[in-house]
Order: C-alpha cells, then structure tokens, then sequence
C-alpha cells in the first residue's frame, strides 16, 4: 500500500479515515464528494471508479450509505469512500463527469435504492425496468413483492407456484 | 390471453422523423446472434452504427436482496450462478471476501488447491468466449474443438464436485471435500488434450485472412477509455494496460507462482483474442506448478465458527452436536464489519462488498460484477464500426447475463 495514505487523507480533506481490513475508507460529507473525488484522482492518481452501491440502515438516521471503492492503475491501490444521506434528501452529486463508469453504476444504485444523483441525466432503470415501483434493496421493500409485467394467469394451484401474495 | 405488454425499456435513440436515411434497428433481447440476453437499439446510416443504446437487467433475480434471507453459508450455490462459465473462481472470491471479515488463514492445500482450479476454471471461461465468438463468425469447425475441450474440463470438474457447470464446492474456511482418486492423473491428460486443441485453433485461426479482417481494428478502446470507463481482465489488458489482481496484489498462492500478464497493442477484438489465448498458456503453466507444489494436509480450517465438526464427533459428543446445530440453523457468525474483496475472475476485476451486523446473515451483499461495468462501456465499442461488427465486438466482451444482471 502506498505509504502515509490514510494520514495525508485524514489531514488534508478535513474527512476521517482509517484502515478497514487493509483498505484505506474515508467518510466524506455528502457536500464535500465533488472536492474530495477531484484530489484522489487529480492529485492521488484515483483513475478508476470501480463501484457505486449503497447500504440501507433502516432505522438509523441518516438512512442510507452511499458507497464508492476507486482504485489507482499507478498505485495498485484501492480505496473506499462513504457517506451518509437522510431518506428525506437522498440526493449525492454524481461522478459521470470524472468517471465514464459512474454512468451505469448509479443507474443502478437509483433503481435498487432510489438515491439520486445530480448531474446524471440518465437515471433511467437498468436492471429493472420502466415502470416498476419501489426499490428493492431497501430493507422495507417486501422480498415477496411481486410486479411482472405480463399478468399471471388465473390458475388455482398458483398457490403452490410461488405466485403473488 | 391477450395482454399488452408493456415495453421494459426507454429508449435513448428516438426516430427524428425526418428523411435523413437514418435507420433505427433493435437487436435482442433474444437475438440468435447475442449470446446473453441483452438488447441493443442502434441508430443506423446505411451500415454503420452511429449510436448503441445497451440494455441489460433481462436476467435479473434479485440476488443481492435474496442474499440478504439467507445464512452465509447459504449464499455459495447463489454465488456459483453468477458468472456460471467458471462458477468457482465466484465460490472462493465469495469465501475469501468472508475468510477476510472471520480473519481465517486458508489451510496451505486449500490455497493451492483454489489457486489451481481458479485458473482450472479461468480456462473454462476463456474457451466459451473464443468458442463462442467463432461460431458467431462462422468458424463452427473451431467451435467444436473448443467445445470437445471444455467437456473435458467439465466432467472432469464433476469428478471432483459432483456438477458440471454450477458446483458449490467453496466453504468458508476451505472446501467441500478433497481431491478423488487418480483426479491429478486425468489433469494431467486434459491439459495435454488442451495443447493439442488449442494448437489446432492456433492453426485454424490466427492468421486467418477472414477472421484477421473480421477482428483487427473492430471494437477499438483505447487504454484512457478502457481506464475512464472502469474496464479490468482481458478487455483493459487488451488495451496494453498490464493491470492483474493476480499479480498486482497476489492472493490465495499466486504470490509463489510464475506467470507473464499478457497485454494486447491496439485493444481491439483480435487483442482481445489473443489476451484471451495466452492467458489459457498461463493458466495452464500456474496449474503445472501447483500440481508440482500441492501440499498435504487438511483443507479446512480448524475453526468451530464456520467449518462443520467431524461427523463421528458429532453423533458422539454434545458440543459438536451443538456446534452442527447452530451452524446450520443460524450461520456462521462474521465479525460486525464491511469488507471489499477482489478476485481476478475470468472477465476481471470480480469484487465483493459484504456487510455485515455480526449475525449468521448478511446485511447486504454487493458484487461487483465486471460484466455489468463492461455493458457500460460497448457503445463506445459498437459506434462507428459496421451493424455486422456487433456480433463479434459484442462477442469478445463477454458479457455474461449471471453475472451482470445478478
């Protein structure tokens, strides 16, 4: 790993970060991303953005955990950055304009969570698909919940088939 | 019956109604030519693509939330599902991702072990991809041997795990069990089998005028693109990046082993294909040498939080009744804690992001499925070239609909 990382990160953005199972995480603001993401990959060498997801603390507030591991191709070096959005103003600013791949990822991220990110024209559904309500990774969305598209047939031993309940 | 059915997508590429000779065209989701269930709309003048518009999520099933219901032991049949052309290099990134939260140090067979049948399986992947992409141009001579070869590697693979394609053989803190009788012997055989065919595809293919035309310079990235656009394995290799988790950050016993991280010039379909090929050389020279320096030894760990005590043991004394117990019925509880681990999967960089509350279920479980990055990136590879050029460009990325969907 490179040397000092966790401490240059820990002084020099104003954000906490520590060393999770060898990787370095820093917890951001949801204001500071746009400061923080220009220094790791203009400064730090942070050139690619490997993943965006999110965690839902239902019960806890703020709700939601954003998530975004980046990864230095100098540095072999990867990194995690957090933070925290309330359910009311579940809103983070996007990264399309630094990363190609943020596009598909938070496309992704506001179909199963429903956190918007500003600045990504295209939020459209990705893996699930227009129309459909809810956001299924959030803990309060009913794993049984059903929504096809095409109808079910009216059958009786639907029961048994794993139908709608 | 006759319900409309409402159509799951929005498309990007709108027709502008005017007379411009542009042409708008849908490939998929069930195309004979798409091997994965994707849907392309493209915006066509004449035979060239001026615009791809890539839907996926056709295959979607809800792992991660299903995950989320289950014991963490429970999720390895669910993880094999995800990319099922080498489901095991998904069991052991799954396992290694919670060995790394439990802090468990892998039994020096087991790490071997994973290390030989993760490039076993690396193979396996390879081989659909080439195969498959060279049926598509015609080269059904060429597919065939591929295929004869990954049969062998297939029930080869069922001697060892009891299933062909999705075997649930990972455990947390080792393995399902160890190798059978006279299982090295017949590596030993497959992989002179797997010189011979793969020598007669060198011969069939390489300098192949069609095949050279069809590939060289079709589906170009350059390395700023493949980077930018979050691409890892064979397809940012493919570009001259030498970027290989095996390497770069060595796991399981990659650290001991010796292997070159092959890299394309132009990051186009035919680099792609050569990445591809020369990676199998590798794979086959790192299984060699974990043949050559596989240790004896337990496979699991010995650790009561996640691995079953001894069955004899169990019918015999009240603890390891116990341990069976709680262990099927509750889980194997992880660490309070989060953790992103990575893995050299065959199509790249295969992540996963487990959260955990210290239960026997997880909080959440994301993987990072390099498929689903790569998606985002085939536009760029499809514009500008030619409507026939999809199919192989498409091809050499190997989407697999498992795996990006989830």
């Amino acid at each position: 790993m490179r040397d000092g990382l966790v401490e240059l990160l820990d002084g020099r953005l104003g954000t906490t970060a520590w060393l999770s199972h060898g990787m370095p995480v820093i917890e951001i603001g949801a204001g500071q991303l746009p400061e923080v993401v220009r220094v790791l990959r203009d400064e730090l060498g942070f050139d690619m953005l490997l993943d965006v997801t999110a965690v839902d603390w239902l019960g806890r507030t703020p709700r939601f955990e954003v998530v975004w591991h980046v990864f230095s191709t100098r540095d072999c070096q990867r990194l995690r950055i957090k933070t925290r959005v309330p359910e009311e103003a579940s809103e983070v600013d996007s990264l399309v304009g630094w990363y190609g791949s943020a596009a598909f990822m938070e496309r992704e991220c506001h179909d199963m969570f429903g956190i918007r990110f500003r600045g990504n024209a295209d939020l459209r559904p990705i893996l699930l698909y227009e129309g459909f309500v809810g956001h299924p990774l959030r803990k309060d969305y009913d794993k049984h919940h059903e929504q096809p598209l095409v109808p079910y047939r009216d059958t009786a031993d639907r029961g048994t088939q794993g139908g709608p309940r | 019956m006759n319900h409309p059915i409402a159509n799951p997508v929005r498309s990007a590429i709108l027709p502008t109604g005017g007379d411009d000779g542009r042409l708008i065209v849908n490939i998929g989701p069930s195309h004979p030519a798409t091997h994965g269930t994707v849907q392309i709309i493209t915006e066509l003048d004449g035979e060239k693509v001026l615009r791809a518009d890539v839907h996926c999520g056709y295959l979607h099933r809800g792992f991660e939330k299903e995950c989320e219901a289950h014991t963490w032991h429970n999720l390895i049949p669910y993880v094999d599902r995800l990319n099922y052309c080498s489901a095991l290099i998904n069991d052991f990134a799954y396992c290694g991702a919670v060995e790394t939260m439990m802090g468990i140090e892998l039994t020096p067979r087991t790490r071997v072990l994973r290390t030989l049948l993760s490039e076993y399986s690396r193979i396996a992947d390879h081989i659909t991809c080439v195969a498959a992409g060279l049926m598509e141009l015609g080269a059904m001579t060429a597919f065939l041997y591929l295929m004869t070869l990954r049969d062998y590697i297939y029930e080869h693979l069922a001697d060892l795990t009891g299933a062909r394609v999705t075997y649930s053989y990972g455990r947390i803190g080792g393995l399902a069990r160890d190798l059978p009788e006279g299982w090295l012997k017949r590596l030993d055989e497959v992989l002179d089998e797997y010189e011979t065919y793969i020598g007669r595809i060198h011969g069939l293919v390489d300098r192949n005028r069609i095949f050279i035309d069809r590939m060289r310079r079709v589906g170009t990235l350059t390395p700023e693109q493949a980077i930018q656009y979050g691409c890892t394995g064979p397809i940012l290799r493919s570009t001259g990046v030498a970027r290989d988790i095996r390497k770069d950050t060595p796991y399981l016993a990659y650290a001991d082993l010796d292997f070159e991280v092959p890299t394309g010039i132009l990051g186009d379909n035919y680099d792609r294909y050569v990445v591809r090929m020369r990676e199998m050389d590798e794979s086959v020279h790192m299984i060699r040498q974990c043949v050559a320096m596989l240790p004896e030894g337990p496979i699991n760990v010995d650790d009561p939080r996640c691995v079953l005590p001894d069955k004899t043991l169990v019918y015999r004394e009240i603890e390891s009744l116990i341990n069976h117990f709680k262990l099927v019925i509750d889980g194997p509880r992880v660490p309070a804690g989060e953790v992103y681990s990575a893995q050299e999967g065959a199509n790249g960089e295969l992540g996963f992001y487990l959260v955990s509350t210290g239960e026997g279920q997880p909080w959440r479980v994301h993987c990072r499925a390099p498929s689903f990055v790569h998606m985002g990136v085939t536009h760029l590879m499809l514009q500008g070239g030619q409507l026939a050029d999809v199919v192989p460009t498409f091809g050499s990325i190997n989407m697999i609909g498992g795996e990006c969907d989830r």
